[in-house]
């Protein structure tokens, strides 16, 4: 992946398909370090799924036996020196507290760092392919946080579809503006 | 500054034609977005035919949404579109692809043969 943002938008879409109603992507950024999390509240994974997803020969499909998603998130974090952690819970009908929390930390300063880049992208094009499922993003720097919680706009907007077009390009508009505000340099 | 009053003047211009939008979309445009179609730059392509689309007034009859691996990943990125029981499928899309796609085959009605998975074979 050429930025870390596609890589949020794939593992993000992982969330989708196990049924999440919200989706939590936060951003942490200092200086020298950055994470990346994703939360949802989906299905969640038993352990020996778990133990087999960063295997790049595991997947959940059967039309072909390569999953790649996870693997080139975790590769992107190691070859900076950082690291994936995971965690899920899951749905066994018993319990309202399933679903999976994957955060990546990386050192920004390596070399072999990817670039961040175009977030907001990835936010939108999430909430146009799943109108119907909650996203809470969250992007922390040292400048300021910018950040966008779908729950509140579909308050707002009465039954009118997230996925309207007009409404992308105001999420789009919304997420710019808090970025050149807190003057974030990507 | 953007607000959520601005976002409320949205909802009352749209409401009316939500309604109208329902039911009608016989044309679909299916971006591949899986691992594999996001690592190729499906996310670009699909956001130039959801602005294209609309810039082109085409909203009301062509829906623009993203589907898994489709099991082509070395022709991503994909596109499918869907129209009246046919489907032609774009190989190796890029935003520019996609604009010409909107013009010549949504506005159109002509196949851009050129950009399908069949002048790949």
């Amino acid at each position: 992946m050429k930025e870390l943002s596609l890589n949020i938008l794939d593992i993000a879409e992982n969330s989708m398909k196990a049924g999440a109603t919200l989706t939590e992507i936060i951003i942490i950024e200092s200086s020298l370090e950055l994470s990346i999390t994703v939360k949802d509240d989906g299905c969640g994974m038993s352990e020996d799924i778990l133990r087999s997803v960063t295997d790049p020969f595991y997947t959940t499909r059967t039309t072909r036996s390569v999953g790649l998603g996870i693997p080139l998130l975790k590769m992107a974090a190691e070859m900076t020196g950082g690291r994936v952690e995971l965690h899920s819970v899951v749905d066994d009908g018993k319990t309202d507290a399933h679903g999976t929390t994957i955060t990546a930390y990386f050192y920004k300063n390596h070399i072999d760092f990817t670039p961040l880049g175009d977030v907001i992208s990835s936010i939108t094009t999430l909430i146009q392919g799943h109108p119907d499922t909650d996203i809470l993003f969250s992007h922390v720097t040292e400048y300021g946080e910018v950040g966008l919680d779908t729950r509140e706009l579909r308050e707002a907007l009465e039954g009118v579809p997230l996925d309207t077009y007009e409404v992308i390009k105001w999420i789009e508009g919304y997420l710019e503006e808090q970025y050149s505000e807190i003057n974030y340099k990507k | 500054m953007k607000s959520l009053a601005e976002l409320k003047a949205i909802r009352d211009k749209m409401k009316d034609k939500v309604v109208i939008r329902e039911g009608s979309s016989d044309v679909r445009v299916v971006v591949g977005m899986a691992t594999c179609g996001i690592a190729a730059g499906a996310r670009p392509v699909l956001n130039a035919f959801v602005e294209a689309v609309n810039e082109s007034g085409l909203a009301g009859t062509v829906t623009v949404s993203q589907t898994g691996c489709i099991g082509i990943c070395q022709f991503e990125p994909v596109v499918e579109i869907y129209e009246a029981g046919e489907k032609t499928t774009y190989v190796k899309m890029t935003p520019e692809k996609a604009k010409t796609v909107v013009e010549k085959h949504l506005k159109g009605g002509n196949v851009v043969a050129e950009f399908t998975i069949a002048n790949y074979n």
